[in-house]
């Protein structure tokens, strides 16, 4: 190490060290430095034998469909993916959503609040739910697991009780609520705004991690919280501003659900926590923090819309679907913890 | 054993003004007492290595100085001016850059992102003020210019993760980051305790390399062949203050220890 110069090997160990590596390990060495190669082998395998099982996977109008399904979730697993870089986790992502949506649609519809004012305070008490998150967690050192367990039942009793349970339905709302559901005709393929949004978010954010000093900071606390206050960064601050990032990002997925389900109702994405933090275990973000990309948990959203899809056009039960998912996760998991102990 | 009949200090007819000058450090833990009016000064270019058993104010010491904690009574003098570092943070901008024990790296991150971590450079122009984009190039450049400047030249990419470096490379990482950015001293707390023998080695070369560049440091430890290899002057800390300054030409390693152990005492005067 303090040698410039290469030096031949002399002892048994040194010539143990630089001993050639056995295709397992470089198969490990590249998922190592880029871990979005599994998600993206697992999701182009699937479409291709789903493709074969049944060639109408592949149609432009089900692409179509399969994007739109995965749309919401998606966008909700982005913000999930910041805070499971923190080695956090996010049980109320789908409650954050719920409730915004819900402030939105009820603003608009029944307190006769400009379309465009609801809209920016429905994503305003998605923030502000990412903050008290952030806050629980610094401020009364909750592990991240509790708070947001707590905070989920808080905020989908909130949405019952300002909603009083009833839904709103499309025709209830102003136009720009239900914008997010309008589709753009490209060939064959039928995009909605939804959709797009979602792509211009993830890249937003991908951007923000990537190339920013705050993605930097994000991916030190989680990689080594000690090591990161050390270093002199402000953890509490970094933990806070993911918490409120993604608060606004479930706020802005709360305009893309309106549009994709065509309602604003009380019941919609339940499952929404275990969803997104499925899209981002199989796009390979570590639940341990530090590790992992958008791009992975946008691939990871998409393996299981091409699942879905495909298990349903090759006529299964979709209880093979929810297997196969498990399986997934399973693998995904164990794929992270070999990898995480490459050696040098 | 040898007889207490050797010099309170050697050193101390150095008629340089310190970069670190501590005067009567006093800092207590309910009724244990930690620092008990300790005086403490570091010379421009030296190696000044504190010594000492478990429990004698090594860590306390060091942590007063650079911000960890705050004494109840002392000063503190950076280049003769009063400094009074309420966090680490403080000493950090004061120029003031310190190693720990615990490896205080962020693994999956490269080595220069490691290096620039919580300092990081920001484009030129509007892709850095208004996109608040990383220099990232600019920043892998001059962190190569920083290891290849401290003879750690086997590494050759600054994009590879740190967690794939041996423990000796990551350390290595470490007190570069701390050599690149520290204008007044670097302070090692126990580099080497976590390290193999060959990986020690590469270490105190690192501290030579540092010293070469004018920079000094204050290295703790107590590991007694590392200390007498490159410390200029030791400075034995037993019982919450200081037991005497030696050099490793004034005594020797076992000297050192009976003094740090209280089987022998410094004559003062």
């Amino acid at each position: 190490m303090s040698t410039t110069e290469p030096h031949a090997p002399t002892s048994a160990a040194e010539q143990f060290a630089q001993r050639s590596q056995s295709p397992v390990q470089r198969i490990q060495h590249v998922l190592h430095s880029h871990p979005s190669i599994s998600p993206l082998l697992v999701l182009i395998i699937a479409s291709i034998v789903f493709t074969i099982i049944n060639p109408r996977l592949a149609s432009p109008a089900n692409i179509s469909l399969i994007l739109q399904q995965v749309a919401v979730i998606a966008a909700l697993a982005v913000g999930q993916t910041l805070i499971i870089l923190t080695a956090g986790i996010d049980l109320s992502v789908g409650a954050i959503s719920i409730l915004a949506m819900l402030v939105m649609a009820n603003l608009a519809a029944n307190n006769g609040v400009p379309a465009v004012l609801a809209l920016i305070i429905g994503f305003a008490v998605g923030t502000l739910c990412g903050w008290l998150n952030g806050a629980l967690i610094t401020r009364l050192k909750l592990p991240p697991f509790i708070a947001t367990l707590g905070t989920l039942s808080i905020f989908t009793a909130l949405g019952l009780l300002y909603s009083g349970g009833k839904s709103l339905q499309a025709n209830d709302l102003p136009d720009l609520l239900n914008w997010t559901g309008k589709t753009i005709g490209i060939g064959g393929f039928r995009i909605t705004i939804g959709v797009i949004m979602v792509i211009l978010l993830a890249l937003v954010v991908a951007f923000l991690l990537g190339q920013t000093a705050w993605g930097r900071h994000v991916y030190a606390v989680g990689d080594n919280t000690e090591g990161a206050r050390l270093a002199g960064i402000r953890v509490n601050r970094v933990l806070v501003s993911v918490y409120l990032v993604a608060g606004l990002i479930y706020g802005i997925t709360a305009w893309i659900l309106i549009g994709r389900a065509g309602t604003a109702s009380p019941n919609a994405i339940v499952d929404a926590n275990l969803e997104t933090i499925t899209a981002v275990v199989i796009g390979g973000t570590s639940l341990f923090g530090g590790r992992g990309a958008i791009v992975g948990t946008i691939l990871g959203a998409l393996i299981i819309g091409v699942f879905r899809s495909g298990l349903s056009l090759a006529g299964v039960d979709d209880q093979w679907r929810v297997l196969a998912i498990g399986v997934l996760i399973i693998v995904a998991v164990s794929i992270d913890q070999w990898i995480r102990k490459v050696k040098v | 054993m040898s007889a207490p009949v050797k010099h309170f200090s050697t050193a101390a007819v150095d008629t340089r003004e310190p970069v670190l000058k501590a005067r009567g450090l006093i800092k207590t833990f309910g009724r244990v007492v930690g620092l008990d009016g300790v005086d403490l000064d570091l010379y421009p270019g030296e190696v000044l290595a504190i010594i000492g058993d478990n429990g004698a104010g090594k860590s306390t010491l060091v942590k007063a100085l650079t911000g960890a904690l705050t004494v109840d009574s002392g000063e503190i003098y950076l280049d003769g001016h009063p400094a009074n570092f309420k966090t680490p943070m403080d000493a950090r901008n004061a120029g003031i850059e310190t190693v720990y024990q615990t490896l205080a790296v962020a693994p999956a991150l490269d080595i220069a992102s490691n290096l620039y971590l919580g300092r990081e450079e920001k484009r030129p122009g509007p892709l850095g003020s208004i996109l608040r984009m990383l220099d990232k190039k600019g920043m892998k450049d001059k962190a190569g210019a920083s290891m290849a400047e401290l003879g750690v030249g086997t590494i050759q990419n600054m994009g590879q993760a740190v967690e794939t470096l041996s423990g000796g490379q990551r350390q290595a990482v470490a007190v570069a980051r701390a050599a690149a950015f520290a204008t007044k001293f670097v302070v090692l707390d126990e580099p080497t305790a976590a390290l193999g023998v060959k990986e020690t080695g590469q270490v105190l070369n690192l501290i030579r390399k540092i010293k070469a560049k004018g920079l000094p440091v204050i290295l703790i430890s107590h590991n007694m062949p590392n200390v007498f290899e490159v410390a200029d002057r030791i400075h034995i800390a037993r019982l919450g203050g200081c037991a005497g300054i030696i050099t490793p030409q004034s005594h020797t390693p076992t000297e050192a220890v009976a003094i740090m152990t209280g089987a022998t005492t410094l004559q003062k005067g």
